[in-house]
């Protein structure tokens, strides 16, 4: 019973066989480069004193992975942890300890395959980190750093975290030409939007316990991070994106599997390998589609202008605290 | 150190517990690799790389019932590549219908199905063998072979090593649950309190398990700072490669090419 996290493999870890070459390969540059650029960011924030931290804050989330609480019947809620070691860790060291937890699990325990490791780093390492962090600062901030803030903020972290981290893979999924979008994409997302209220709840008693006890970790948080605002705009964007694509590609299936079919094509080597990126912003639009896209941008920029009212508020009662 | 019952690795004295991690490592990509690249259909590239699997899992005398059973690990996710075989349009093979929906699988979507699972049930073997015949630090040296960044493995190394007593304090957390929120494994019986407190609690538990390891690592970090640690990871250099081992790796990614040249010739 203690084992069953370890013997149920997580929907969200793919393993191989089930994306295309191209997309792991494309999958695997995004996770080298955020990889390279949070290592360095580590190196020169906190130097390797951080080492221990790291690796046994990595250790802590793999085996917080084994907590788990019974929902109804058979089936129980578990931890991912990745919201909770941004808001204590700061986003670019838990990069790094997300990528540790997700290559252990792939390398030791199967769970994700190993050339789709690039992927699974990507959604739960990159994505589930950038959103966390997006999340997190936003409402933090905009609760002026108040106790309810960070608790909302939690919450909000981690479902959304997990949530577009699950759509991630369902897209990666859909552009390998393994699932069909109309199907991948309600069924992740309507799984990990429950996943996602127990990994809230998880987060937030966490937060609650270690605010009581060591509130200084969860204030480290408060001072501006290195390179956040960099991320911040990452997670928007991701978050945005996501959000707008995948409703787009469960629509219209068709064009997003027209892709899968080119890419196939690509697998055999007969077209350059960046084709894909643009191959896959536009096909099979449709009045409606565009209509969507638009709404979207519209989202974004209402988002984006909220967002920095926040931050100019913030910015004034600095200097008037000043 | 105990022996404990994560670690998948399993002591033996194999020509394949003898190899260079190195070399396993490496050769275990490219297999996983080949498996991903071979198109959908080629069936008797399939049976050639699991017919090689097979016989690495009986050079390496882990047992194949062991390895097998551990692959069915895979067949959970299969589910998310089953609605293939009704999506693909191609020649209708069977309709059925269950209630109100109708199904038709078609042949390309049957073929793309089966080779899908094929693929990640291959390459998954190739990973149980590397795992279970390659103890950790072993692993460590392949991953600096191949130019895993150093900050990167230290953080793997420790969390390996400190993986085990962190799963220890989980399971004493949980045990200290069961103890204290009366659940009863009991049919029937209802566990404690509401969902909403329940995931409160787990709650808890992993803040503790998180301050633990915050205080736990603050404590590390003394430990090695006092026995000279100067924030610099070091490691022994590489030890060189013998010539048998650069014999058996170039054959093995011949072997590899070849087959996946046949597989692209015949049925891409």
């Amino acid at each position: 019973m203690f084992l069953s996290p370890f013997l149920s493999p997580q929907p969200m870890h793919i393993p191989d066989g089930f994306l295309s070459i191209s997309v792991s390969i494309v999958f695997w540059l995004f996770s080298i480069i955020t990889i390279g650029y949070s290592l360095k960011r580590v190196n020169r924030d906190l130097g390797e004193r951080q080492v221990p931290l790291m690796g046994v804050l990595a250790a802590a989330i793999f085996a917080g992975q084994m907590l788990n609480f019974v929902v109804a019947g058979g089936t129980s809620g578990h931890f991912m942890g990745a919201a909770l070691a941004t808001i204590l860790l700061g986003p670019w060291a838990t990069i790094l300890v997300m990528t540790t937890v997700v290559g252990v699990q792939a390398l030791i325990f199967q769970d994700g395959g190993l050339l789709a490791l690039g992927a699974n780093i990507f959604n739960m390492g990159l994505v589930g980190v950038a959103v966390s962090y997006f999340v997190f600062t936003t409402i933090h901030r905009f609760s002026g750093g108040k106790r309810w803030g960070i608790f909302v903020g939690g919450f909000a972290a981690a479902w959304l975290s997990i949530e577009i981290a699950a759509l991630a893979a369902a897209l990666e999924l859909v552009l390998s030409g393994t699932s069909p979008a109309n199907i991948a994409v309600p069924a992740m997302a309507g799984i990990h939007a429950l996943i996602g209220i127990g990994e809230g709840l998880i987060t937030v008693g966490a937060l609650a316990l270690i605010y009581a006890a060591r509130p200084d970790l969860v204030k480290v948080q408060k001072e501006p991070q290195a390179g956040g605002a960099a991320l911040w705009v990452g997670g928007l964007i991701i978050a945005l994106i996501l959000a707008i694509a995948s409703p787009l590609a469960s629509a219209h299936p068709d064009g997003l599997e027209w892709v899968a079919e080119q890419k196939g094509f690509l697998d055999s080597a007969q077209g350059p390998l960046y084709e894909i990126i643009p191959d896959y912003v536009l096909p099979g639009i449709s009045n409606e589609a565009l209509a969507t896209i638009l709404a979207g941008m519209i989202g974004i920029f209402i988002i984006f202008c909220f967002a920095l009212a926040v931050a100019y508020s913030r910015k004034n009662r600095q200097n008037t605290n000043v | 150190m105990h022996v404990h019952f994560l670690d998948p690795y399993r002591s033996g004295n194999s020509l394949v517990h003898r190899l260079d991690p190195r070399i396993k490592f490496i050769l275990t990509l490219g297999f996983i690799l080949v498996a991903s690249l071979t198109p959908v259909g080629a069936w008797p590239v399939y049976i050639l790389l699991f017919s090689i699997i097979l016989s690495v899992e009986v050079l390496s005398e882990l047992g194949v019932r062991y390895v097998l059973k551990r692959s069915m690990l895979a067949f959970l996710f299969v589910l998310a590549a089953l609605p293939v075989i009704f999506t693909t349009a191609d020649r209708i093979i069977l309709t059925f219908s269950l209630g109100t929906w109708t199904f038709t699988i078609t042949q390309a979507g049957l073929e793309r199905f089966i080779s899908i699972f094929l693929k990640s049930w291959i390459s998954i073997q190739a990973a149980i063998v590397l795992a279970s015949s390659t103890p950790f630090p072993e692993l460590m040296m392949a991953m600096r072979a191949i130019r895993i960044p150093r900050l990167l493995v230290a953080i793997f190394g420790l969390m390996w090593r400190y993986l085990f007593v962190l799963a220890d304090e989980a399971l004493r957390l949980m045990r200290a649950r069961l103890a204290r929120s009366g659940h009863s494994d009991q049919v029937g019986l209802k566990p404690g309190g509401s969902v909403w407190w329940r995931a409160g609690v787990t709650g808890r538990m992993a803040g503790s398990l998180f301050l633990r390891a915050f205080e736990r690592s603050d404590r590390i970090y003394m430990a090695m700072i006092s026995r000279g640690y100067d924030r610099e990871v070091r490691a022994a250099p590489l030890p060189k490669l013998r010539g048998v081992d650069s014999l058996i790796i170039v054959g093995g990614l011949l072997l590899l090419v070849f087959l996946l040249l046949f597989a692209i010739l015949f049925w891409a």
